[in-house]
């Protein structure tokens, strides 16, 4: 196995004509870090990962692996191996002769290629299915397949382009799970573009969150759900509640998990004083979401403003509320979490 | 509906292009196959059962061996044609094709180069193979230029009625028909499965070899099917480019049709199926084309 190496990105910009897709992006992943390129379509995720691997040039900046720069080298002396959106199998080789294509290609003896590709199979436990043609696979088998097409070539770094989009649903949990436990072993960097927060939730030790071009913010899951950096981080990352002109908050937004938001009977609050220094909003139950473990209740504030609160069930059906009720949402000053730059 | 309408229904449906292919197709087969047993002599046929039109067709080609009869050396002659028009044609049709489906970046530039392709088609194919001849002829542009240029110091006669000029005209007829079906399998081609291997250390050879001809297959079947078809049984091309001294299948059949010898026309006729039949039966044994239809 080649060694692990941290991957760098220096400036990093992609333009197509006139028109910039990746504008200049700096970006450092530790060796044997599983990292998340999170954004919406269009914001440069996809691109910025294959000018690593090498399919698309560079307009500037560089990209180091391990230190040395790689933007001129062909993508098969990079280190790096890719997995494309939709396998991209060879639809007309075997398993075996899919996996052993790169090795084939570099003048590896066939006996020799063959072991090695069935050693890979092992891996990734699909050597039973060695003489399949990848139309004869399933979904979760093309891309165990596909990811053993990528790692025979020893890649210090693997990149995977929306590899679980091509998935139902609960497969998608259950080969994410996979991905993570192979990197795990191997223990070298993958990059993973994807669309969906939930998954580089699960994934990720490292969210890059990108919009247009840009990085929004770059962190651990925990540090990018708790402290969202933008109001486009905080709404596109989900889960919480954006304030544009936030009370307590010095002038810009704020965001407020909807976990944190209590709700508060109207006809109670009388009681219970307006102290505890909570800031509070009146509304009406506008919707009332039952989703297992919470109840996700809209709030129409005064002011066009939306609340969205996470109950938990137990809570809610103790204490339930009707549609149209008065309540009021209240949450503690310091979960309400300051929003930088306005662009959303 | 009943159930006899609903099984029905899929038959009703055939019926007009099955009818059509009948009339068009299965009935003057059958016309032909029967009259190849029939009888002739000077200034008539005869309706018989005779197998003597074969028997004259490879008339004394066991005999005479090593030595090759009329028919064998025709035949011979005819698929030595056929096999270098087919292998110019492949490689010329692969390549045009190839730049068309994998160089040229907009759809509306396929289409106009794709349209360019076949402009030749807008007129006759017998005015295509005669504007050759003002070209090539002794007296010809080419002749002309090389003489001028001193290349040669006296005009060239390989260049118009021989092998070459028949495999010229060949070539320009029919390269677009293998074109269009390689070029047809290639649009089908997933564009990541040339990245795929680029990503794995193939180089642009080793993708074309490895990815895109396998993928190809059925593409380059089918123009083959097409090409070796029309080589085989052609007998205007090779009379015409070739001056009337190169003998071809299509050629015997012509004279013994205006001979009025249709039994033996018939009977070399259905030689000359059963032997494209084989070549068609060969080629679908390597290739499945079922993919592609």
């Amino acid at each position: 196995m080649s060694e692990p190496a941290g991957l760098e990105l220096a400036a990093v910009t992609k333009r197509y004509g006139r028109t910039v897709a990746v504008d200049g992006i700096s970006l450092r992943v530790p060796a044997g870090t599983y990292c998340c390129l999170l954004g919406p379509s269009g914001c440069g995720k996809t691109s910025t990962l294959r000018m690593v691997a090498g399919h698309e040039e560079v307009s500037d900046g560089d990209i180091m692996l391990g230190g040395e720069v790689i933007n001129g080298l062909p993508p098969a002396r990079r280190g790096t191996a890719m997995m494309f959106q939709n396998y991209a199998l060879f639809p007309h080789l075997d398993c075996l002769d899919n996996v052993a294509f790169s090795l084939k290609m570099r003048g590896i003896g066939k006996a020799d290629g063959r072991e090695r590709a069935h050693r890979m199979l092992q891996l990734v436990e699909m050597d039973a299915y060695a003489g399949r043609l990848p139309a004869q696979l399933s979904g979760g088998q093309q891309q165990r397949v596909a990811l053993a097409r990528a790692l025979i070539t020893d890649p210090r770094i693997l990149l995977l382009d929306e590899p679980l989009s091509a998935l139902d649903p609960f497969l998608r949990v259950r080969m994410r799970a996979e991905l993570r436990r192979f990197q795990k072993d191997l223990a070298i960097s993958f990059v993973h573009v994807t669309h969906s927060q939930e998954e580089a939730m699960a994934l990720a030790d490292l969210i890059v969150v990108m919009n247009g071009g840009r990085i929004e913010q770059v962190g651990s899951p925990r540090e990018v759900f708790n402290a969202p950096s933008s109001l486009f981080v905080a709404r596109f990352i989900g889960g919480h509640n954006v304030i544009e002109d936030g009370p307590g908050a010095t002038g810009g937004a704020v965001a407020v998990r909807n976990d944190l938001v209590r709700l508060v009977d109207a006809a109670t609050l009388g009681g219970g004083g307006p102290g505890d220094g909570e800031i509070r909003r009146s509304g009406r139950v506008a919707g009332i979401e039952f989703q297992g473990s919470v109840v996700r209740v809209t709030v129409a504030a005064d002011a066009d403003l939306e609340l969205t609160v996470d109950v938990a069930e137990r809570a809610f059906f103790d204490n339930p509320v009707g549609l149209g009720d008065p309540v009021v949402a209240a949450w503690k000053p310091e979960d309400a979490h300051a929003l930088t730059g306005g662009s959303a | 509906m009943s159930a006899f309408g609903k099984t029905s229904t899929p038959y009703w449906q055939a019926l007009p292009f099955a009818l059509v292919f009948l009339l068009f197709f299965v009935l003057p087969l059958g016309l032909i196959v029967m009259v190849s047993f029939w009888d002739y002599n000077g200034y008539q046929i005869i309706p018989a059962f005779t197998g003597q039109n074969y028997l004259d067709v490879f008339d004394g080609c066991i005999a005479d061996l090593p030595d090759l009869c009329l028919t064998f050396a025709t035949y011979l002659s005819t698929l030595e044609f056929g096999l270098m028009v087919w292998a110019i044609t492949l490689v010329l049709g692969f390549t045009v094709a190839y730049f068309l489906a994998f160089h040229v970046r907009t759809l509306t530039m396929q289409i106009v180069l794709f349209l360019l392709c076949t402009i030749p088609f807008w007129t006759s194919n017998v005015i295509r193979m005669i504007s050759w001849i003002p070209l090539l002829g002794r007296n010809g542009l080419v002749n002309d230029t090389l003489l001028r240029l001193g290349l040669v110091s006296e005009p060239q006669d390989w260049l118009l009625y021989s092998h070459f000029s028949v495999v010229l005209a060949f070539v320009h007829l029919y390269t677009l028909f293998m074109i269009v079906p390689i070029f047809n399998s290639m649009m089908r081609i997933d564009r990541s499965l040339l990245e795929a291997a680029r990503d794995a250390g193939a180089s642009g050879w080793q993708t074309v070899w490895n990815v895109v001809v396998p993928l190809c297959k059925p593409g380059i079947a089918i123009g083959s099917i097409f090409v070796v078809t029309i080589v085989m049984g052609d007998f205007v091309t090779i009379g015409v480019m070739g001056g009337q001294q190169i003998a071809s299948i299509g050629k015997i059949i012509q004279v013994e049709m205006s001979y009025l010898q249709f039994p033996a026309a018939a009977a070399n006729a259905v030689v000359l199926l059963a032997v494209v039949l084989l070549i068609i039966w060969g080629l679908t044994r390597m290739i499945d084309i079922r993919k592609e239809l």
